[in-house]
């Protein structure tokens, strides 16, 4: 048994390593990358750039350190990563990775991957070699994440996948996915589920870019017809794949706020990266009272999740807490943005409605508004999380469905699907 | 209130806890409505030999904390006094004697001794009368005389002014604050009962006419005590975030009991979907509100360059997100949440007394954009 790193040389090792290897940023280029303000072969060359920062963190051993050793991980502790998001302000950092690749496919990867699977897929995820994707949702329902079509059906050592995947932020870059899919229609819905991992350029699997009404072509759906998967890729039981899925959900809500997530304090935290002190003086308003308030409340949403975020890690790491704990975050943020886009916006005034290049920080406020339930919908939505919170954090009755032990063929659809 | 309490920390919060439900049951706290003091002395000793007035005090000075660090300590009893709704001279009579121990100056070992005790009470006189209210606008006006420094103005709202033997007053030399310590009783000191929401806490106006009191009584530098009465704001904000946190989580505690136990058309309101997701961002409010109030004590403690602005910021969402928790809980509850027989109220009360006092939500709102635009470069 080794003694863990001491956090005082921990934190000097990292501030070495940041100042040898990676280039300074103030956070615009990545407010860019939200906003789709890139080419195609510039968001390309940014993940082979973020590929290549893993590398260096990992041949630093600053890769994975709460993922343990065997894995390639550094076996420390989320207060090292904390410690490493906080000396990471104002450097770039492997935007492209940390979701959903290290959360949630990373935890679901640990917590139910077989060994071999384990030892085949962590070292390259934490090495940069491959991003995760989260083949979940689907056309027919988002929320309703257990109620997947996606059908695989046994053949030999072997499934066969047919169906369709939506919200795959960014799978056109992309390299390996985790997918639900329904392998049993004869039982109720969470009782016929199993989780499967595959490569996603592939034979088989057609993969569109959506346009967001933002322009963005970042969000893919996939079509899978007769998508050959080994058996040995299946992870869980067959048809126990939502004892996967609701630690995958878990996973999902805690999102950014996991310890496998590593992101410089304050960068994130779903607030897109928006200065709103440099909205505030574009707009020439820093000395004008109902502004200041603005920012003001902006920022104090801001110091608040972080705070949060602090305490759920901390609760949900010494047991305090349960992992449903995640949601009262995701609720939070999700929230938070709203206000702090809107706040953005107002600030903005009609330069929001419309601007021209030289408008500063301004320029893109209308944009990120029209786009602004985005915070409250992907990675699960508000509403769900809010379930969460009531039933199994506060205990108060679930509500009522159709779907309960009834066999899946059998339940209700809409008349599309 | 922190996660993890260290064992002697849970052994400290968990003595004062079982102390105030004795002591301090929903009945004392409404008989104390028409009391003159809100709090009987004799409890306010006993609550002293507990440790409640020795945190934010040195070892030399008798005082000492249970983990280090005092404050965070403190929050313990905030906490709880707010989960009580209990009376107690508590965040003022701290901010004196940690003043008057940083002072170093033994003139006043007697008071401190008292403070400590728990057999005198002191308090601090900053705020102001309209229109001068506003967080940090001090008028009062300490002026040099020879050897002598003399003391005009009105400070409102001062608590338990009237139970207090000695005012701790902030007032302007000049440019800068002085903070002088002047007894209730000195000629010149004339009190005015204030009415207030709560039903423990008292309040007075104070009105100083020519007060006269020799150098000896100033606390701190004459006319450079500005960063000395920064640093009392920042304790006395982490005292009023840990108690409103603490009348929080009571209120709520209370309304998701009354979401299980009332039903309506057959089904507890606890079942219904639009009330469960009041219910979640109640949740997700006092999570954020605890994890602020707790963010903000460890800054201060740790002295950090940012504790003046989680310590406002922490001040802006309590009082902001938590006024709205409360009155959410007032809601679910229906008529009885606004009757004096049910208890809610207590709670309400205390979380809108802390809101109010030592700058709104507004204004600590437009402080933390000031330190957060100076850090940025924009100004």
């Amino acid at each position: 048994m080794t003694d863990t790193e001491d956090l005082d040389a921990f934190r000097r090792r990292v501030r070495a390593f940041a100042r040898e290897n990676l280039q300074r940023t103030d956070g615009s280029e990545f407010v860019r990358a939200l906003r789709n303000e890139r080419t195609d072969e510039q968001e390309l060359a940014a993940v082979a750039r973020d590929r290549e920062i893993q590398r260096m963190l990992y041949d630093a051993g600053l890769a994975g350190l709460c993922v343990p050793t065997e894995y390639g991980g550094q076996g420390l502790t989320p207060a090292h990563q904390w410690i490493l998001n906080e000396e990471l302000v104002g450097y770039e950092f492997p935007t492209h990775l940390q979701s959903p690749t290290f959360a949630p496919c990373l935890p679901v990867l640990l917590e139910f991957g077989t060994e071999e699977q384990k030892q085949r897929h962590i070292p390259a995820v934490l090495k940069g070699e491959t991003i995760w994707m989260q083949f979940l949702s689907e056309p027919s329902g988002g929320s309703d994440v257990a109620g997947a079509l996606t059908t695989a059906v046994r053949d030999g050592d072997e499934w066969v996948l047919n169906g369709s995947k939506v919200w795959t932020t960014g799978a056109w870059w992309s390299d390996w996915a985790l997918c639900l899919a329904r392998t049993n229609w004869d039982v109720p819905k969470h009782r016929g589920l199993t989780v499967f991992m595959l490569p996603i350029n592939r034979e088989g699997i057609d993969l569109h870019r959506i346009e967001m009404l933002n322009g963005s072509r970042e969000f893919c759906q996939e079509f899978l017809t007769d998508v050959r998967v080994p058996d040995a890729d299946r992870i869980g039981d067959v048809d126990d794949g939502w004892t996967v899925g609701i630690r995958w959900m878990i996973h999902e809500r805690t999102g950014l706020n996991s310890p496998l997530v590593t992101m410089p304090v304050g960068v994130l935290g779903g607030t897109r990266g928006t200065s709103m002190g440099a909205v505030a003086q574009s707009a020439g308003r820093v000395h004008d009272p109902r502004a200041l308030h603005l920012v003001g409340e902006s920022h104090v949403l801001e110091l608040v999740g972080a705070a949060l975020r602090h305490r759920i890690a901390e609760g949900v790491g010494s047991g305090k807490m349960s992992g449903q704990a995640s949601a009262v975050g995701r609720l939070f943020s999700g929230k938070a943005t709203v206000r702090r886009m809107t706040i953005a916006f107002e600030l903005a005034g009609a330069a929001g409605a419309a601007w021209t290049d030289d408008d500063g920080s301004i320029a893109g406020t209308g944009d990120d508004y029209l786009m602004r339930q985005v915070s409250c919908i992907g990675g699960g939505t508000t509403e769900m999380a809010a379930n969460v919170v009531a039933e199994r954090v506060l205990g108060m009755p679930r509500e009522r469905t159709m779907d309960r032990d009834v066999a899946f063929r059998e339940v209700p659809r809409g008349p599309s699907h | 209130m922190l996660l993890e309490l260290s064992p002697d920390q849970e052994f400290f919060r968990e003595t004062t806890a079982r102390f105030l439900a004795e002591h301090q049951p929903v009945d004392e706290i409404r008989r104390r409505r028409g009391d003159p003091a809100g709090f009987d002395p004799e409890y306010w000793r006993r609550g002293a030999d507990l440790g409640w007035t020795s945190l934010l005090v040195s070892e030399e000075d008798g005082g000492g904390s249970i983990s280090g660090s005092g404050l965070v300590d403190l929050t313990l009893v905030a906490h709880e006094f707010g989960r009580h709704a209990a009376g107690g001279p508590l965040l003022p009579t701290n901010v004196v004697a940690s003043a008057l121990s940083a002072s170093g100056d033994d003139a006043h070992a007697e008071l401190l001794g008292g403070l400590l005790a728990g057999t005198a009470v002191a308090t601090w006189c900053l705020g102001e009368p309209i229109p001068h209210d506003g967080l940090g606008d001090i008028r009062m006006e300490i002026r040099v005389d020879r050897d002598e420094l003399v003391l005009h103005g009105v400070k409102r709202p001062v608590e338990s002014a009237a139970q207090s033997s000695h005012l701790l007053v902030t007032g302007r030399t000049g440019r800068g604050l002085t903070q002088v310590l002047v007894p209730t009783d000195a000629p010149g000191v004339s009190l005015t009962p204030m009415r207030t929401v709560d039903l423990t806490r008292r309040f007075s106006v104070v009105r100083f006419d020519g007060v006269r009191l020799p150098l000896s009584a100033a606390i701190g530098p004459v006319g450079d005590a500005d960063a000395q009465v920064e640093r009392q704001l920042h304790q006395a904000l982490v005292v009023l975030a840990a108690e409103s946190v603490g009348a929080m989580q009571s209120a709520f505690d209370m309304t998701v009991e009354w979401a299980f136990d009332r039903y309506s058309f057959g089904r507890p309101l606890a079942s219904y979907q639009a009330l469960k997701h009041r219910f979640a961002d109640m949740k997700a409010a006092l999570e954020a509100s605890h994890a602020i109030a707790d963010e903000a004590a460890a800054a201060v403690t740790a002295g950090t360059p940012d504790a003046g602005e989680l310590t406002s910021a922490a001040k802006a969402y309590i009082g902001e997100s938590g006024g709205e928790l409360m009155q959410d809980c007032v809601q679910i509850h229906g008529g009885i949440g606004v009757t004096f027989e049910h208890d809610l109220h207590l709670y309400l009360r205390r979380h809108t007394v802390d809101r109010a006092l030592f700058g709104t939500p507004d204004e600590h709102c437009r402080r933390v954009a000031d330190f957060y635009l100076a850090r940025e470069g924009v100004a």
